[in-house]
């Protein structure tokens, strides 16, 4: 294993440490628990936050900021965090307006997010949990944990930040992030598999020339694998029971997200980009918004994901919102 | 020394042994867990218990409920992942259920730990054979019961109930998990031992241990 690290036992907690003293006009540490908060607050707002294991980074610690998350709890490296950070962290950003947590579908960060939600509910402060779950590469929800929440998060926790921040209430916020939720489907592929630090060794095992289609950001398996194919066959493999799934029709007006798992270089992104456009301009499908980069990472795997969002006017609009976090920021 | 009761003193001997087992098998855990989940299983339990140990050292306690709250609650705090919330559930509603108790025989330690297993059946959603901890930990509380009912000793009643564990621990493998990351692989989790299960058992083995079996 190579790494750029000190102490296996202290990566999260250093990579936090140098987070906010690189980006210390946006956000701050929480003085106990083991959160990321905006550093202007709390705001008289409905606080927006969302958390789940590390090793995803910019998610979420890096979307902290105006127009975004009020707070982010990291947990260990693809570990899900324990309930008295998001206790902490809502009790240090709550505003008066509510909280809502944006939770990715985990077996660990719903229960984790659960008993959060049931010890601030104790005290009487409102609070409500939207769960995102995009992947579907997960073909039989009936008889597993259920669809993934992958990349449609990043999209929710900005959409869903701009409408807190114009002042929504708990329940607008809260039925826009369902509607994101419903909008929008993602697949991912590795090429590489990943090196959990405190592990030592890959989470597993792909031949030098295979590549797993479906797969998850923890490195779940996925769908199958298969022997490398040209990026636009891969990106075909992907973007098919993307659009199938919803289903995206023809006239429908998307945000198209090519994402890196994070090793992968920016130029071989907007090849996925440059063929998932030739892709869905066949099918009549209108890409109006875009995102390219490594938003949602799984460490050093090198691999992509792709994410389509069906937008509505709302969503359009606060897309465009002004933003100022350190992973995503526009207009401000 | 009285063999037929679990106290205090016995409490915290079970914490030092679940600290001991769980670290001496962190690898294999973590082994197993990269196999059919996401490869943390072993770090983030060895991390659980170490605070837990220190917890419960650095406290006197009068019941043996109280020693099993605070390693609820540090579980809850340190160990995250869903084994966090679901060990923190069982050690917590067995821990309600010996408040108070300077001493537990066979019968009220089957119920506490009845008791704990329905508190993680109701967060975790699991049922039997869903390759779970459920699946370890269910065969091993009816054997507890069996064992109470028919007044055998506390030492008879454990060792049937960790021979049932290992038994249900062992019989996930050929298992197609339903529940947790495991069951993103489908038929593919087949043939592997459940590490929730297997750290299921090795903590029922630790208290055996703990309590002379």
């Amino acid at each position: 294993m190579k790494k750029l690290i000190n102490d296996v036992e202290k990566v999260v907690e250093e990579s936090l440490s140098g987070l906010v003293k690189a980006h210390a006009d946006l956000i701050k540490l929480h003085p106990s628990a083991r959160a990321v908060l905006r550093v202007d607050s709390p705001k008289e707002k409905v606080a927006v936050i969302s958390g789940g294991g590390s090793g995803h980074e910019p998610m979420h610690t890096g979307y902290v900021g105006y127009g975004m998350l009020d707070a982010a709890c990291p947990g260990e490296i693809f570990t899900s965090p324990t309930p008295d950070q998001m206790y902490e962290a809502a009790k240090a950003v709550n505003g008066g307006k509510g909280i809502l947590f944006i939770v990715k579908n985990y077996s660990g960060d719903i229960m984790n997010f659960q008993m959060a939600a049931d010890m601030l509910a104790a005290e009487g402060i409102p609070v409500e949990q939207v769960v995102i779950n995009d992947d579907v590469a997960v073909e039989n929800s009936l008889y597993t944990a259920g669809r993934r929440g992958v990349g449609g998060t990043v999209l929710a926790e900005k959409i869903v930040g701009a409408k807190a921040e114009e002042g929504g209430s708990l329940e607008e916020v809260k039925s826009l992030c369902e509607r994101v939720n419903a909008n929008v489907r993602s697949m991912g592929m590795a090429l590489t598999p990943c090196t959990v630090p405190a592990a030592g060794k890959p989470t597993f095992e792909l031949g030098p020339d295979e590549i797993e289609i479906g797969i998850g950001i923890h490195g779940e398996p996925g769908r199958h694998r298969m022997k490398l194919k040209p990026a636009r066959e891969i990106v075909e493999m992907l973007a098919t029971p993307i659009v199938d799934d919803l289903p995206f029709k023809a006239g429908d007006e998307v945000l198209a997200f090519v994402n890196g798992m994070g090793g992968t270089p920016l130029s071989e992104l907007y090849i996925v980009y440059n063929d998932l456009s030739d892709f869905l301009e066949k099918k009549g499908i209108k890409i109006v918004r875009n995102l390219v980069g490594n938003y949602i990472t799984s460490l050093e795997m090198q691999g992509c994901s792709i994410t389509l969002l069906r937008l509505d006017d709302e969503m359009k609009r606060l897309w465009d919102a002004p933003v100022c976090t350190p992973g995503l920021r526009w207009g401000m | 020394m009285d063999n037929e009761h679990l106290d205090v003193t016995k409490a915290v001997a079970i914490v030092e042994n679940i600290k001991e087992i769980i670290d001496a098998n962190k690898e294999f855990l973590t082994r197993l867990d990269s196999a059919i989940g996401d490869a943390d299983h072993g770090i983030n339990m060895s991390r659980g218990f170490a605070k837990a140990l220190e917890k419960v050292r650095n406290n006197q306690y009068n019941d043996i409920g109280a020693v099993f709250k605070d390693v609820a609650m540090t579980l809850m705090s340190t160990v995250g992942g869903a084994a966090g919330p679901l060990y923190g559930t069982f050690f917590m509603r067995a821990s309600m259920k010996l408040a108070g108790q300077k001493e537990a025989d066979l019968t009220l330690l089957a119920q506490a730990f009845r008791e704990g297993l329905q508190g993680v059946v109701a967060l975790g959603k699991a049922q039997l054979g869903d390759k779970t901890m459920v699946d370890a930990l269910t065969p091993a509380i009816e054997a507890l019961e069996a064992a109470a009912k028919q007044g055998l000793p506390l030492k008879e009643g454990l060792k049937r109930a960790l021979d049932m564990a290992e038994k249900g621990m062992k019989d996930t493998i050929p298992l197609v998990a339903r529940k947790g990351r495991a069951s993103y692989l489908g038929e593919r989790s087949a043939g592997h031992q459940d590490p929730g299960a297997t750290s299921s058992y090795l903590i029922l083995k630790a208290i055996c241990e703990a309590l002379g079996v």
